[in-house]
């Protein structure tokens, strides 16, 4: 891979996720108050002393996104990244067994996936202690149901193509077939998948904030920091759009990123090495 | 080369050029189509004859004025009836395309809507153009499926593509092209996709019409054989070139260029049967299959073949040939009779069979381009066969995958290509290595060189006929190709409707007397002569004036 093959869009994705990260590591250096510190009155306007202002306790907005990066990111992309795995083998393995165990997997898909999810996660959650890695697991198991019918959709179509049935008769096992001979041909619709996915699972867990369920106060999460200065809206204050502006320019970077794979693993040339 | 008088369509000098983007270079011009030049009468057919990438079908669409996939015609002029069409604008050209020029593409499966009714359809051109009203459409359209021997005429265009055989889509779309009473029609491959059987029946069908409506045609095909039997003139191409061009007579009598004479004597190299067909290798004894749905594919198939030999299975699609091979392969477990492989009976199941039965019997696929993954480089295509079965790892498995690609004539530089790289017939010899690299007693050939141009098809068929001398390879060859089989097989096994007719060394199986289907394939293999296509057609009339 060469760098300079990378298109400009790519690199500003790749920027925005950098920086995001880099404020997650390092929020307490470089954050300039304290996550739960009140450093004025309520709502006070941006000036140069706090960049975006104060919100609606009198903490500082820039301090508080740059915190709630950390639990934001971490929670979504752990979320994301189980959900997928979790979706993608289970409707790699019925794609490719078919039968049964096709028939009883997509079926418990079904019944998941009749029931909205929002009443589902409530339900758990509020019986579940409140800890974020069973945050984490709900929101990616509930999730992981639109990827697995996502997967088991392309894979299908992979599952029935001669290579396949090659490798089968070869007597290949099917981890082999799932990984190497189905994994690399679908990459293209999961990669943009992941990039919706990522989006979702920021908004469905500023639901879950908002509803008391997600991340719990005073820790900052950017869904959590709509909620709080949502109220702010009715008398003309843009507190809220702030963390909204960092959830939207997040969303975009992952994105941007996504896309750029997608063009690299949609290329018929084998999509890697100097491709 | 014929005298280049002006007739309805002419053109002169053509140049296409296209822009190609390889990966990871600056984009480079490709010049599809170099300085051809040929003249058309009313009422004449010109064959363009070529393999894949000699530019016949984009030479046809110039002249529609169009250009496929970036293709853009930068030089020449293609004149109709005086008029330089290059030169008409967008709404100049509308008026000509669908309206004088008509054409009828290869696949019609692909290029009817299958939402429409057929009737609706081929009068739509017409209508639009505003060259009939919609009675007078129907009108002729019922004319063009009675010239065209469509069965029940009157409720032909009532029906949807799907409701149809393929072999009467095509004649429904050469309809469509005749329906506005056009100058000129190309044909690009008509009949390329179907049987023999029924391939006969549509280029007969065609060539009637055209007779019938006296309009010209260009007509595309990479088979010289179907050519002659239709074409006043032949255009031979070759990398966007005119290799040579002549009256048809000329082509196929004698042949000026040596690829030419190459392409009219393609194939017809034959194998002598070998002796003592008496020790199998492969037997299959009363095996019968069915789908889960309980659909019966085969009945009661039996035949035999002996090591370092090939059998070839002949038949139409549909006929079982292919479900045959997936009976062996096990894919398809047999609900009746029992194979047996090497004296010892083969497990049914796939599921069940030993990695070393597995190893023994390889499978090659009609179509290489997916029947290879096509994220992986040639290295892990024909290297996994050997890690799986013989735990080759490293610099021996690099080693004999250089070794194996040596075998099938394509150089080492190849190792890290990835299957889009390869030409078709490269593909084909890789998928052959694959299969090779397990070193296997019995290879199941299923119509591997049927999507090929016919020298290509040759060099792999002598490939195939190398390795199986080099190393005593038996094949089962599928085709439903009888050219191939005269070339290459010991034995012969004809199949049709599930149900082997004809079974037996070679030189009984194809020698009279024949039951009714053997007679009927034998007959419609296209043959490289003039006037074939009116003989078997006068034959046919006679046998069932006969009856």
């Amino acid at each position: 891979m060469r760098l300079r093959e990378i298109p400009i869009t790519a690199w500003v994705g790749i920027f925005g996720i950098l920086l995001a990260i880099f404020c997650a590591l390092f929020a307490p250096w470089v954050a300039p108050y304290g996550e739960t510190e009140v450093v004025g009155g309520v709502w006070q306007e941006a000036d140069a002393q706090f960049f975006f202002g104060l919100d609606n306790l009198g903490r500082d907005i820039l301090s508080r996104l740059i915190f709630g990066a950390r639990t934001t990111l971490f929670v979504a992309f752990a979320a994301t990244l189980v959900s997928f795995s979790l979706g993608i083998v289970l409707s790699f393995i019925a794609a490719v067994s078919g039968g049964l165990i096709d028939t009883v997997f997509s079926r418990f898909n079904d019944l998941m996936m009749s029931i909205p999810t929002l009443i589902f996660a409530l339900v758990v959650l509020a019986v579940l202690p409140q800890h974020i890695l069973i945050l984490i697991l709900v929101m990616a198991v509930l999730d992981s149901t639109r990827v697995y019918r996502l997967g088991r959709a392309v894979a299908l179509d992979v599952a029935v193509m001669e290579f396949v049935e090659a490798a089968r008769l070869r007597g290949e096992g099917t981890a082999w077939i799932i990984f190497r001979e189905i994994l690399p041909n679908t990459l293209s619709p999961l990669l943009a998948e992941f990039g919706l996915r990522f989006a979702f699972a920021i908004l469905f867990l500023s639901t879950l904030s908002f509803l008391g369920l997600g991340i719990q106060p005073p820790t900052a999460d950017w869904g959590g920091m709509v909620k709080d200065n949502k109220d702010g809206i009715i008398f003309g204050i843009a507190a809220a759009l702030v963390p909204g502006s960092a959830i939207a320019a997040l969303c975009i970077c992952v994105n941007l990123v996504v896309d750029w794979l997608l063009k690299r693993t949609s290329s018929l040339k084998g999509g890697r090495g100097d491709a | 080369m014929p005298e280049l008088s002006t007739g309805l369509l002419s053109v002169r000098n053509l140049k296409i050029e296209a822009t190609s983007y390889p990966p990871g270079e600056p984009p480079k011009r490709i010049t599809i189509v170099d300085g051809v030049s040929f003249d058309l009468a009313k009422g004449k057919v010109l064959g363009l004859i070529g393999e894949s990438g000699a530019g016949k079908s984009t030479i046809g669409l110039a002249a529609l004025a169009y250009g496929r996939g970036g293709a853009e015609i930068t030089g020449g002029e293609v004149k109709l009836n005086g008029t330089d069409i290059l030169a008409l604008g967008k709404g100049g050209i509308r008026k000509v395309r669908g309206a004088r020029v008509c054409y009828v593409a290869q696949s019609a499966a692909a290029a009817f809507n299958p939402a429409h009714k057929l009737g609706d359809q081929v009068i739509e051109a017409s209508i639009k153009h505003g060259l009939m009203s919609r009675d007078e459409a129907r009108k002729r359209a019922l004319y063009l499926f009675q010239v065209l021997g469509l069965p029940n005429p009157e409720a032909f265009g009532d029906r949807f593509p799907h409701q149809v055989s393929g072999g009467q889509l095509q004649r429904a779309m050469t309809a469509m092209a005749l329906c506005p009473n056009p100058e000129l029609i190309v044909f690009d491959e008509p009949t390329t996709a179907l049987d023999v059987t029924t391939q006969i029946d549509v280029l007969a069908a065609i060539k009637h019409a055209i007779e019938e409506t006296r309009t010209a045609a260009l007509y595309i095909t990479h088979d010289l054989a179907v050519v002659a039997q239709i074409s006043d003139d032949i255009m031979v191409l070759r990398y966007g070139k005119t290799v040579e061009y002549g009256p048809v007579q000329q082509i196929i009598e004698a042949p000026r260029q040596d690829y030419t004479r190459a392409l009219v004597n393609v194939r017809q190299a034959i194998r002598h049967e070998a002796a003592d067909q008496s020790r199998p290798l492969l037997s299959v004894d009363n095996v019968s299959a069915q789908y889960s749905n309980g659909f019966k594919v085969l009945h009661d198939v039996s035949l035999h073949l002996c090591r370092g030999q090939t059998l070839a299975i002949v038949g139409e699609s549909g006929s079982g040939k292919s479900t045959l091979a997936r009976v062996i392969t096990g894919l398809l477990p047999p609900s009746d009779g029992r194979i047996s492989f090497d004296g010892k009976p083969l497990t049914p199941s796939l599921k069940r069979r030993s990695r070393d039965e597995l190893r023994r019997i390889q499978l090659i696929y009609q179509m290489a381009d997916t029947a290879m993954n096509p994220r992986q480089t040639v290295r892990d295509i024909i290297g996994r066969p050997l890690t799986f079965y013989d735990g080759l790892r490293g610099a021996a498995k690099t080693a004999k995958v250089k070794e194996l690609l040596e075998q099938i004539e394509m150089g080492t530089g190849f190792i890290d290509r990835y299957p889009a790289e390869l030409s078709g017939g490269q593909k084909q010899r890789v998928a052959i290595a694959r299969a090779l690299a397990a070193r296997p007693e019995l290879i199941l050939c299923d119509e591997p060189t049927s999507a090929l141009d016919p020298l290509v098809a040759e060099g792999i068929l002598k490939l195939l006929a190398r390795l199986q001398e080099d190393q005593q390879l038996s094949y089962v060859f599928i085709t439903h190709d009888i050219a191939i089989v005269r070339a290459i097989a010991d034995s012969v096994a004809v199949m049709h409707r599930g149900r082997l007719v004809r079974f037996g060394p070679k030189s009984q199986a194809l020698s009279p007397p024949f039951d009714d289907y053997t007679d009927l394939l034998l007959k419609s293999v296209p043959e490289m002569k003039l006037g074939w296509l009116e003989q078997v057609l006068a034959t046919r009339r006679m046998e069932s004036a006969g009856n």
